[in-house]
């Protein structure tokens, strides 16, 4: 049995989700030789430590109750640098303009030699190149599958499944959110606003839907896809990025009565990245609904492989970074 | 008018040119040639497709002066356009000039808008039209989309295109 010490910095839902999934697979990942013990998990607040293992039910509990898991004011970088361990998973919000804690953690995880899986956007777009150097040089795995399309397998299949393929292009719906209100805004022939609202208390959109309804997360998912799998070295200003936000029920309708509906289309290639609304046929494997994700990867052997998926949720998710970790550590 | 011509040239060097000269002395405007060089006709023949601008009028001279230069003239039509899109615009459409829209594509020769459905549903609200655009061919078609990318960008009109074009 190979036991792999880890921290959990980020315990908002994302970061619950991975202490559930990590209870709930407890059994099958010790069938296939795998003890994950948490000596660490960290919120806004401060952390609970312990390095023969922190009570992962304890935490979720405290954390639903007391709003904390803090029971001493240590940061994520200092239990990083000070708490012995190999894997660090980072779920902290993202922000795009500085990179916030995730970036911080995530350059003291590899200076002191750890492991990194991670869901946050914000570092990737900004500083992928220095990441990837920085893990390079301290020898360790840096995996990030949860960042584009939550549950929905876009890096690691084409890099690993669909191994030895060139890469043409990569097309998809990668923002739920986008997806909900397009679909809501035809099944109801309602406004934007109205839809907006909607979202917003169903818990689909956030208080500030900016980053999702302009086009930025989405133009954040396809930096990452452009230096993840095309190798290039681009950043969120090199993105092309037109939102829904002027998207009107009549043109919805308008479409719809020629067999077409209009979604949020991110596009990536060597040569260009580009996120704007398009006409998708109705009957077209990326017309889907709901909030869900989709992704069509042109490969050069295998053609086109379309998948679909949520796109986000907090066990959806972790079930991204328990397939990293599966990845890393099997073997 | 627009006109489309299928002629079959002899399969020895000089018959293009033989086939252009007749187009060129009625001021004619050649838009496309499809010059099938592996396809024969059972005549051993060369099948040749032309796309032409020009006058009603000048329509049987070029065939008889093609006739008189030994082109087989197959068959002559009036002009459909092969390649057809749908476009969605959205914005303050009618305001900013619809007309002006339609007329910088219909000026261009090779693309026309056929067909328009517009919604306005307030004076103060965004209004949303869906053209369709035919083209002589794909590169033409192109070329209109470009046109109309950059009518949008001055006007501030989103224009949402198919997913099979690149934006």
């Amino acid at each position: 049995m190979k036991t792999v010490c880890c921290s959990i910095i980020g315990f908002g839902a994302i970061g619950q989700g991975v202490a559930e999934v990590l209870l709930k697979k407890k059994e099958y990942l010790e069938s296939i030789g795998l003890e994950v013990k948490v000596v660490a998990v960290v919120d806004s607040k401060g952390a609970t430590v312990n390095p023969e293992g922190v009570d992962l039910a304890d935490c979720l509990s405290r954390k639903m109750t007391g709003g904390t898991v803090a029971l001493e004011s240590i940061s994520g970088v200092e239990v990083i640098q000070s708490v012995a361990h190999e894997l660090v998973i980072e779920t902290t919000p993202t922000n795009i303009q500085t990179g916030g804690a995730g970036l911080q953690n995530m350059f003291a995880a590899f200076q002191t030699g750890k492991d990194v899986i991670t869901s946050n956007k914000g570092p990737l777009t900004l500083k992928y190149r220095e990441l990837m150097e920085a893990a390079k040089s301290a020898g360790s795995h840096f995996r990030f599958e949860a960042t584009v399309g939550g549950s929905m397998p876009i890096i690691n299949l084409t890099n690993e499944v669909l191994a030895g393929n060139k890469v043409k292009s990569i097309k998809g719906i990668l923002n739920g959110t986008c997806n909900y209100i397009l679909t809501r805004m035809l099944e109801e022939r309602a406004s934007y606003n109205d839809i907006l609202a909607e979202s917003m208390q169903l818990g689909i959109a956030e208080t500030d839907p900016t980053y999702d309804v302009e086009g930025i997360d989405t133009a954040c998912k396809l930096v990452i896809l452009a230096n993840a799998i095309f190798g290039l070295d681009a950043t969120y200003n090199d993105v092309e990025v037109t939102g829904i936000t002027k998207v009107t029920p009549e043109a919805l309708e308008m479409a719809y009565e020629r067999g077409h509906v209009i979604k949020l289309i991110g596009e990536v290639s060597r040569e260009r990245i580009h996120v704007s609304p398009r006409l998708v046929p109705i009957n077209h494997p990326l017309a889907v609904g709901g909030t869900l994700n989709v992704a069509s990867v042109d490969t050069e052997l295998a053609g086109e492989i379309t998948v679909t998926g949520k796109g986000a949720g907090p066990i959806e998710t972790a079930s991204a970074i328990l397939s990293d970790l599966i990845a890393i550590y099997e073997n | 008018m627009r006109v489309s011509m299928d002629i079959e040239l002899k399969d020895v060097p000089g018959q293009m040119l033989l086939a252009l000269q007749p187009l060129s002395e009625c001021k004619a405007n050649l838009i496309t040639v499809v010059h099938h060089h592996q396809k024969r006709t059972p005549r051993k023949t060369v099948p040749v497709k032309l796309v032409l601008e020009t006058k009603p009028e000048s329509i049987e001279t070029i065939k008889a002066k093609l006739e008189e230069n030994g082109i087989r003239v197959v068959r002559v039509g009036e002009h459909r356009f092969r390649e057809s899109i749908n476009v969605v615009l959205i914005g303050h459409v009618v305001h900013t000039g619809i007309q002006d829209t339609i007329d910088e594509i219909d000026r261009t020769g090779f693309a026309e808008v056929v067909d328009l459905s517009l919604s306005m549903p307030g004076i103060n609200m965004l209004s949303s039209a869906l053209i369709r655009i035919d083209a002589v061919g794909k590169e033409d078609l192109h070329r209109a989309l470009a046109i109309l990318k950059e009518v949008s960008a001055k006007k501030d009109l989103l224009m949402v295109l198919p997913i099979e074009i690149q934006a």
